[in-house]
């Protein structure tokens, strides 16, 4: 035969299993949908509860743009398969927000700068609130190391350091009394 | 992704009856335990288990130290362990090794277990657009081989198969003589972590020694392995969220000055976690005296076999000995 | 007009849309009943394909079509060249043939009800091929004469250029450098991949799409099915970062246009990470040699640079890559060739800086050497041979300030400081190596038109069909009107990405700012004129509410004479300070200036968000980015964002300074402007690896310089 042949020939295909029920708890409210297994939480976000704050840049764990808060922890939500996500607690860049009143991080962003298209910026916030409430914003240097797991193909880095330092010391000051 | 049907069992019994075999790419049935590595392959299309047997809630997450040493409960996450207060302070280098591994996010979700069977990042077995791979499809020849082969391995390379094993957690536990914990439909077994993962040779696909229905349950570190000076030196092409070009684990048993026993592995450069026993053994006794440490360092290149693009590697590791070593050596 | 908007550093308007997530990029919108469609792609790099069988995919749940050669639509693929297209050779048609063009080619589109349905039918497509021999491997191609070199501003230019007699002058030189730089394949990787949803109503085409050029977009689907360019409206209010990505009409636009048709719904295409290696364009492998002749006191008294590129077999893409030798350094001799290595891959485009960052590297890199050889300290040598006009064209610069440049950024830097033996500077284990490099980017001002509507509340709606894909353009668009039309920002409403709106030129080789910027500022004057006159009052609001219904204005511009009179680009100077782990081969940037005469800033805080983003892309350059073409198949086995590194946070350079150097250019556009987004990352290469080499005494000439390099 001549060429290659494609993957595809080396195996049949099988019918897909029945959608399952999966609960979902999003930014404090709780959805009730039927989820084919392989949906990851990124695509039911983006695909069936239409939170397309949370972006998808790879799909692969390498850009770092669908960062959620998962049981407050930061989790790149492409990673994880929704159907095994039940019952725990997803915060997205929708929910980040106390109504009109912009989360401390998000209103350094836009002072900032810390952004030129945007693409990233909700895995920026996201991952950067956790990096904040984690203690490892203590320096510029240790908000770059542990910031790592968020591409920024605009480069806005310095900006969003200086965002992530601003927001430390105001939610800092805040705890702190 | 290909469609498979998600198993969610209630106990690690039911899990072990399903029989799932994990680090294989021929297998019907897989386990899922943090997914980082397992979604990545099944988004790729590489692994295309029919059954996919979830862990998550069956396996122990607890890290403890004791008289008898360290042990890390299979499904303790990256992120717990590299930030536990003894881990830190008596087992050093392994949080080193995991800080220095992947991302904040993954480290949050992936687990001991699952971060001894991940795949390599050989670009031609995660590429399926490349017919040939014998670890993806047994029989089907090498790409790595005779193409761009700057991420493969020099040590412990067969004509079949020359990936490189990705974990850095890994290189730093075979450094301390880990061993494995597995459970199984025969009931548990220990393996030594140096014995855990198989060479590559005609038969790359595969990876480990497990048998099917088999889970890792816990990692220990045998109490000997506390408290030495040890490092972690990795280097990469970027400053951070990158694996291994090459990387060196290091811990050491001070006499004074000199050196009583040095552990070292390597990453990056071999098939699976790379001991370096001769170097160990020319090193014991030895001065930090940089002469002498490159001179024993050089022992790691025995073996090593180069493709032409990763050729620096047999290099670049020897010099990361010396240069880990020395900085051990230094600490207090 | 009392309201100093222009020049103030004001948050960008759409920040907070951004920062919450409700920002809406192309694959986000939701039209009724969309499906989702998956580009099943070729294996081979070239030949035909002997069957494709498409039964089992079509036999999976939830598929609705599967398209191939065999049973897609006939196209009618009527002629159609947008200013960003080759001139020479003709896009990719798809699923009009069994030819295979290059590795990764579409051959197939699945469309099924859901995502994992789609992207699993695309692998059950079963396709065989009848490969053929394929050039693949840029270092055995011969490479040949291209039809003609386009430049970045519209000019067409013989590829061979020749002032004085520069062989003769480099063999009777007293000093000669003659070396061959060489930068492999990058691609864009903007973080969203390109994605395109078509909705058909009738012969009425919507999309909304990932694109730099809305307008263009709509010409050009218009063109390949044979309707007229006013059926097809094109949305694009954010673009995910593109970097010249998004400046062609890529086949996956067609083909969920095709898929839509076909499906009788809208569909849904977005390209995978792996996808966008294969599709979306690159910044071409180019090799240079660069020969430099000087006397003793560093005048430089011959330039040669031959350099060539990778193209397709298709299409003849030929950029800027000579175009800064002839004019950047006063020399009496400049040789120029550029030349084009034909090859069976998927045809290149602009990249940030398109040419001269590469150009940049080789003549910067080059001109550091011959400091090296004439132990004259860089900036020294770059200011002997400081040109006086563009000895190229003989015409005078409109403005150039690249003596104040080296001045700003050298004291910045403290440059002074440097010891010049390679070797010297240390910390600790670490050797430390200062660097700097000239930059340029030519100012581009291309025809564009705005409009402009006054409404009787005394607020005013701007619209232009211009992109944002991240420098601004929603911010800097709003201060110039709210500066022309005299109100408060809060009161004018700019809005951009709809082809419905008046045209623009393509977003891209920084010319944005100069010709969106001079049409809405032209359409402004002329609605407030309008307004002030009929209502009979000097203030706005008070006119308009006489006026008492909408006013508005359109406006187009385009370049006057000033190009036929003078020279014009920005200009730049970077200066770079490396840590090279000499026994690791680890290098890190530790502190990045950059000195900028770009003309009036509109902007400074975005734009200096461009600037520093410049900076991280040609760190990228300079030490980590290379796209892996396999020579004996054309894969890119790191098509993804792990194996292709890009920088990360950690890369970023503790101190990064950005210098915006007053400038006042009448002559370029109304606005005074230059640009800033293309000039941003050139010279920093070259910054990087002058100081590489100064931390190490190695010179490495082709990039990126990964350790393996320096070991």
């Amino acid at each position: 035969m001549p060429g290659a042949s494609s993957p595809a020939a080396a195996q049949g295909y099988r019918s897909a299993p029945a959608p399952l029920d999966v609960v979902l708890r999003v930014n404090g409210a709780e959805h009730r949908l039927a989820l084919d297994a392989r949906t990851t939480l990124l695509d039911a976000l983006r695909e069936h509860l239409h939170l397309t704050g949370s972006k998808k840049g790879c799909g692969l764990g390498q850009c770092g743009a669908c960062t959620v808060l998962m049981d407050g922890k930061r989790v790149k939500s492409c990673l994880n398969l929704a159907a095994l996500v039940e019952g725990r607690e997803i915060t997205t860049i929708e929910g980040l927000a106390q109504g009109d009143q912009l989360h401390p991080l998000q209103a350094a962003f836009i002072e900032r700068d810390a952004f030129q298209c945007g693409y990233c910026t909700s895995g920026q916030i996201m991952a950067g609130v956790a990096c904040i409430n984690e203690g490892h914003a203590n320096s510029p240097e240790e908000i770059r190391e542990w910031m790592s797991g968020n591409l920024c193909r605009c480069g806005a880095y310095d900006h969003i350091v200086a965002a992530i330092r601003d927001a430390a010391a105001v939610t800092g000051s805040t705890r702190g009394g | 992704m290909y469609p498979f049907a998600l198993e969610r069992p209630r106990d690690l019994n039911a899990a072990l009856a399903l029989r799932a075999q994990a680090g294989r790419n021929d297998a019907p049935v897989e386990y899922i335990a943090g997914g980082t590595d397992m979604v990545q392959l099944l988004q790729e299309n590489v692994r295309r288990p029919e059954k996919l047997v979830s862990l998550a809630g069956l396996l122990d997450d607890r890290i403890e130290v004791g008289p008898q040493g360290l042990r890390l409960g299979a499904a303790a996450t990256m992120a717990e362990v590299a930030a536990h207060a003894e881990v830190v302070e008596r087992f050093p280098i392994i949080a080193q090794a995991l800080l220095n591994s992947a991302s904040p996010q993954v480290r949050n979700q992936a687990t001991m277990g699952g971060n001894l069977l991940q795949r390599t990042r050989c670009p031609y077995f995660r590429d399926v657009g490349y017919v040939s791979c014998n670890k993806r499809v047994p029989g089907s020849g090498c790409s790595a081989i005779g193409g761009e082969n700057r991420w493969n391995a020099v040590l412990g390379t067969s004509e079949n198969c020359i990936a490189v094993n990705p974990s850095d957690l890994a290189v730093a536990l075979v450094a301390l003589d880990a061993v494995v914990e597995v459970g199984g439909p025969g009931g548990d077994r220990s393996i030594p972590l140096a014995d855990f993962h198989r060479l590559p040779g005609d038969t790359p696909h595969m990876e480990t020694v497990l048998e099917a229905g088999e889970v890792i349950t816990a990692i220990t570190v045998p109490a000997d392995a506390a408290g030495l000076r040890s490092h972690y030196l990795k280097v990469r092409d970027r400053a951070s969220f990158e694996f291994a070009v090459v990387s060196a684990a290091v811990a050491l048993d001070m006499d004074g000055s000199g050196i009583r026993r040095a552990r070292i592995a390597l990453g990056g450069v071999g098939t699976k976690p790379w001991r370096v026993p001769q170097v160990e053994t020319a090193m014991a006794g030895a001065s930090l005296e940089p002469a002498r440490l490159r001179q024993a360092a050089a022992l790691a290149a025995e073996g090593a076999q180069g493709q032409g693009h990763n050729d620096f590697k047999i290099e670049l590791m020897q010099r990361a000995i010396v240069r880990a070593v020395e900085i051990a050596g230094a600490r207090t | 007009m009392n309201i100093a908007v222009i020049g103030q550093p004001i948050s960008r308007v759409d920040g907070r849309a951004k920062v919450t997530g409700r920002a809406t990029y192309a694959a986000e919108f939701s039209a009724p009943g969309q499906a989702h469609g998956v580009i099943v792609r070729s294996t081979v790099p070239k030949g035909r394909i002997g069957s494709i069988d498409s039964t089992k995919a079509e036999a999976t749940p939830g598929v609705i079509a599967v398209l191939t050669h065999l049973n897609a639509p006939k196209l009618p693929y009527r002629p159609h060249k947008g200013f960003t297209d080759p001139d020479i050779g003709e896009r990719l048609h798809v699923l009009q043939d069994d030819r295979i063009n290059h590795q990764g080619q579409p051959i197939g589109l699945v469309i099924a009800e859901t995502l994992e349905q789609a992207v699993h039918a695309a692998n059950l497509v079963d396709v065989t091929y009848a490969a053929e021999p394929a050039i693949v491997d840029v270092g055995r191609v011969d490479p040949v004469r291209p039809t003609m070199q386009k430049t970045d501003q519209g000019e067409r230019r013989s590829p061979e250029t020749r002032r004085g007699d520069a062989q003769d002058a480099l063999a009777a030189a007293e000093v000669r450098i003659d070396r061959t730089y060489v930068i492999p394949r990058e691609n864009h990787n903007p973080i969203e991949m390109h994605a395109t949803i078509a909705a058909w109503n009738g012969d009425q085409l919507t999309l909304w799409d990932k694109s730099q050029w809305v307008s263009n977009v709509a010409e050009e689907i218009a063109s390949v099915f044979g309707i007229p360019a006013e059926n097809v409206q094109v949305i694009s209010p954010f673009v995910g970062g593109a970097f010249g990505s998004g400046l062609r009409t890529w086949p996956h636009v067609t083909l969920a246009a095709l898929g839509a048709q076909v499906a009788g719904r809208p569909v849904k295409v977005m390209l995978s990470r792996r996808e966008m290696y294969y599709g979306t364009g690159y910044r071409p492998h180019t090799v240079q040699r660069v020969a430099l002749g000087a006397a003793r006191d560093g005048r430089l008294t011959a330039t040669i640079q031959d350099a060539y590129q990778e193209t397709s077999a298709y299409e003849e893409y030929s950029e800027a890559l000579t175009n800064a030798t002839r004019f950047l350094h006063s020399c009496p001799n400049v040789y120029t060739r550029h030349r084009i290595a034909p090859m069976n891959v998927h045809t290149p485009t602009y990249m940030r800086a398109p040419g001269e960052v590469s150009n940049i590297f080789a003549l910067e890199s080059a001109m550091d050497e011959l400091a090296a050889a004439l132990e004259m300290d860089p900036v020294e040598l770059r200011l002997r041979n400081e040109p006086e006009r563009d000895e190229f064209k003989n015409l005078p610069f409109s403005s150039r300030s690249t003596r104040e440049c080296y001045r700003a950024a050298a004291e910045r830097f403290g440059w002074s400081r440097r010891t010049p033996e390679p070797g010297s500077m240390r910390d600790d284990r670490l050797l430390i190596g200062w660097g700097m490099a000239t930059a340029t980017y030519p100012m581009n001002f291309a025809p564009a038109a705005a409009m402009a509507r006054l409404l009787p509340d005394g607020t005013a709606e701007v619209m232009s069909a211009a992109s944002d894909m991240g420098p601004g353009t929603w911010t800097s668009m709003t201060q110039v009107a709210a500066d022309a039309l005299g109100l408060p920002m809060e009161r004018v409403k700019f809005t951009l990405g709809d082809s419905r709106f008046p045209k623009t030129p393509p977003h891209g080789g920084s010319m944005t700012m100069a010709s969106v910027g001079s049409a809405v500022q032209a359409a402004c004057l002329k609605v407030r004129d309008e307004a002030l006159a009929r209502g009979g009052a000097n203030d706005l609001a008070e006119a308009m509410q006489r006026v008492g219904q909408p006013l508005e204005a359109s406006a187009n511009v385009k370049p006057g004479g000033a190009g036929k009179r003078f020279s014009m680009h920005a200009f730049g100077a970077v200066f770079a300070e490396v840590a090279v782990d000499p026994d690791l081969g680890e290098t890190r940037v530790r502190r990045i200036v950059g000195a900028y005469g770009a003309g009036r800033i509109v902007n400074p805080k975005t734009t200096r968000s461009q600037c520093i983003g410049g900076m991280i892309g040609g760190i990228g350059m300079a030490l980590m980015e290379h796209a892996v073409v396999d020579p004996r198949n054309g894969r890119v086995p790191n098509g993804n964002l792990a194996e292709y590194a890009v920088p990360v946070h950690a890369d970023a350079p503790p101190v990064m300074d950005v210098i915006l150097v007053e400038e006042e250019d009448p002559h370029v556009n109304p606005l005074g402007v230059k640009g800033v987004g293309e000039i941003a990352m050139v010279g920093v290469a070259p910054a990087i690896t002058n100081a590489i080499y100064h931390a190490t005494g190695k010179r490495i000439r082709e990039l990126p310089v990964t350790p393996d390099k320096l070991l």
